[in-house]
Parts: structure tokens; sequence; C-alpha cells
């Protein structure tokens, strides 16, 4: 496959992204912050990312599974998640993350746990779209190529 | 005719030009992302993972106020979290306003919630500005130039433009 074809590739997943939801307007402020001096500056984020997001599915999974469940905690752990998954522009992650904080604050153990997998759900879903969309940054550069800013509108 | 190409980046008196922003922010991904939106606003930045390492670095630390000259060359701007475990956004903003040498830099607060009281709160206690998270390009053009328009009314070229 030459760049251009690549490059239409890129930018037609990219935009799927966008229109699924997974993504949002967040993302491009990432890209557009992107520069010579910090050329891995999207890939350096996304990664504290999903550092961030497992440490803290594992901290509420454990929360969750205590006799007496914490849920001041569990919803302090998801407001960080909802912080990061906002500030990477991983809407239904943070969307998904909204609503787990209205069932902490009710104290309700089953509708947390069901909460817990929807979160879960949508975190490895833009996970592996993410990684996708790198793989296929990476190909380009890799053929030589340059990857074009997305131009989108909102 | 020839004259030295004007050049934004060298300047005649203090060469401070590059205002100083500390930022504040518990979320280290949130740091390295407010650190880029003010690098590339030709801010120069400082990090700070929360409130009380954010008042030694003004020398406003445990031990009283002594004179902290490490490498705190004059802080312009603060922008800080809300919510921070330990030390919120709004107690450090408190400190900073009690304090007689920081009472004057401004303070803008940050938050992913908007929470009226809690926005009101920290306008009434004297904070520049509450801004949503998470912070954009924009916000961040438009603190740099209310920041240039204070400390040098010369300078009022530079916010033309984007």
């Amino acid at each position: 496959m030459e760049v251009g074809q690549m490059q239409s590739r890129l930018a037609d997943y990219t935009k799927s992204l966008f229109m699924e939801g997974i993504l949002d307007a967040q993302f491009l402020q990432l890209q557009q912050l992107q520069d010579e001096s910090n050329p891995d500056f999207v890939v350096e984020v996304v990664s504290l990312f999903f550092d961030d997001s497992e440490k803290l599915l594992n901290d509420i999974a454990r929360a969750l599974d205590q006799q007496c469940v914490d849920f001041k905690k569990i919803d302090a752990h998801v407001h960080q998640l909802k912080g990061s998954s906002s500030s990477v522009g991983a809407q239904r992650v943070k969307n998904a993350c909204v609503a787990f904080r209205n069932f902490c604050e009710e104290q309700n153990a089953e509708e947390s746990r069901r909460c817990l997998q929807q979160v879960k759900q949508e975190y490895y879903l833009v996970k592996n779209k993410l990684e996708t969309l790198f793989t296929l940054e990476q190909q380009i550069v890799a053929a030589g190529g340059s990857v074009p800013m997305i131009e989108l509108s909102f | 005719m020839a004259s030295p190409p004007s050049s934004s980046s060298s300047s005649a008196s203090t060469g401070d030009e590059k205002p100083h922003v500390l930022a504040v922010d518990d979320s280290l991904l949130d740091r390295k992302l407010i650190e880029k939106l003010l690098t590339n606003s030709s801010c120069k930045v400082t990090t700070a993972e929360n409130g009380q390492k954010a008042l030694e670095l003004l020398g406003l630390g445990d031990d009283g106020q002594r004179t902290f000259n490490g490498d705190a060359s004059k802080v312009n701007l603060i922008i800080t979290d809300y919510c921070m475990p330990g030390m919120t956004g709004y107690d450090l903003l408190k400190k900073i306003k009690e304090s007689p040498t920081m009472k004057d830099i401004p303070v803008v607060v940050v938050s992913s919630e908007n929470v009226p009281t809690r926005i009101k709160k920290c306008l009434d206690e004297g904070a520049q500005e509450f801004i949503m998270k998470p912070l954009q390009l924009s916000d961040v053009k438009k603190l740099r130039c209310q920041l240039t328009k204070f400390s040098n009314p010369h300078n009022g070229m530079l916010c033309m433009g984007r």
C-alpha cells in the first residue's frame, strides 16, 4: 500500500472514532499541541492515560470486592478516571464514569459493579482503537510519509 | 539603513519576556497537558503536584515566609486544580491571598466540575478566573494575553491575531 492510501485509511479510521463518539474534540486538541519539539506528545499522554486507567480500574475492582464497600474511595477513583479520560478525549469512558458516580452516591454495590464492567468495556475499546490508530501512523512514517492533521468540523 | 531584525525573543531590559506560570495539579497527565499548553503559548512553566509543594516553590513553606532563590524566578500566574487530596486548590488560593508577598499574583482555578457555589467561593476569595477542565489552548492564550497587558502595557501587540 502506498503512502497516499495509508493516509486515507488513517483519516477514515480517525473520523470513524469521532463519529462513533469514542473520541471527542479534546483528542484533536492533543494532536494540535503536538509539534516538532515534542513529536510523540499524543502517544505519551495517551500512555499516561492507559497507565492511570489500569491502576484505577484495579483499585476500583478491589474496593468493590471488600466486605464493607468504601463508596467514598471508589467515587474518588472514578472521579480521577473521569478526569483523565476527559483530558485525552475518551468520551465514552468519561460518560461511563459519570453514570458510575451516581451509583456511588447512592451506595448501590450491585449497580456499581455493573458500571465497572461498563467502564472497563469502554476503556478496552478506546485502548484498542487508539493502539490501532498509532500503528497506522507508524506505518505511514515508516513508509516515509507524514501524518496529516485531521480536519473536522464540530 | 540596516536595522536589526525585530524579534520578540530579544528584550532590551529585564529579559523577562516569557511569563512564568506555576501549574498545580495532582494528576501527572494533566500536569503534562497544561505544561504543553503553556509552553506552546510561550510561557515558562513550573509544575507542582500538590499545594504544599507549590507553597514551597513560592517560598511560603512551613517555616514561614523566607525568600527562596532556588529556581523560583518571579511567578506571574498560578493555575491550580480545585480537586486535590490534602490541600485543595481553594485552600492554596486562600494561603496565597493571605501572603503579603504573593497576594498580587493572579490565581486561576480549574475544575472538571461545574459547581456554582464552588466557583463563587473561589472568585470571592480572589481567584482571577475559574475555568472548566480540560483547559483549551484558547483559554491559555487568553490568560497569557491578560498577563501581558497587566505587566507590560507596551506589549499590547502580542494580543493581536489568534
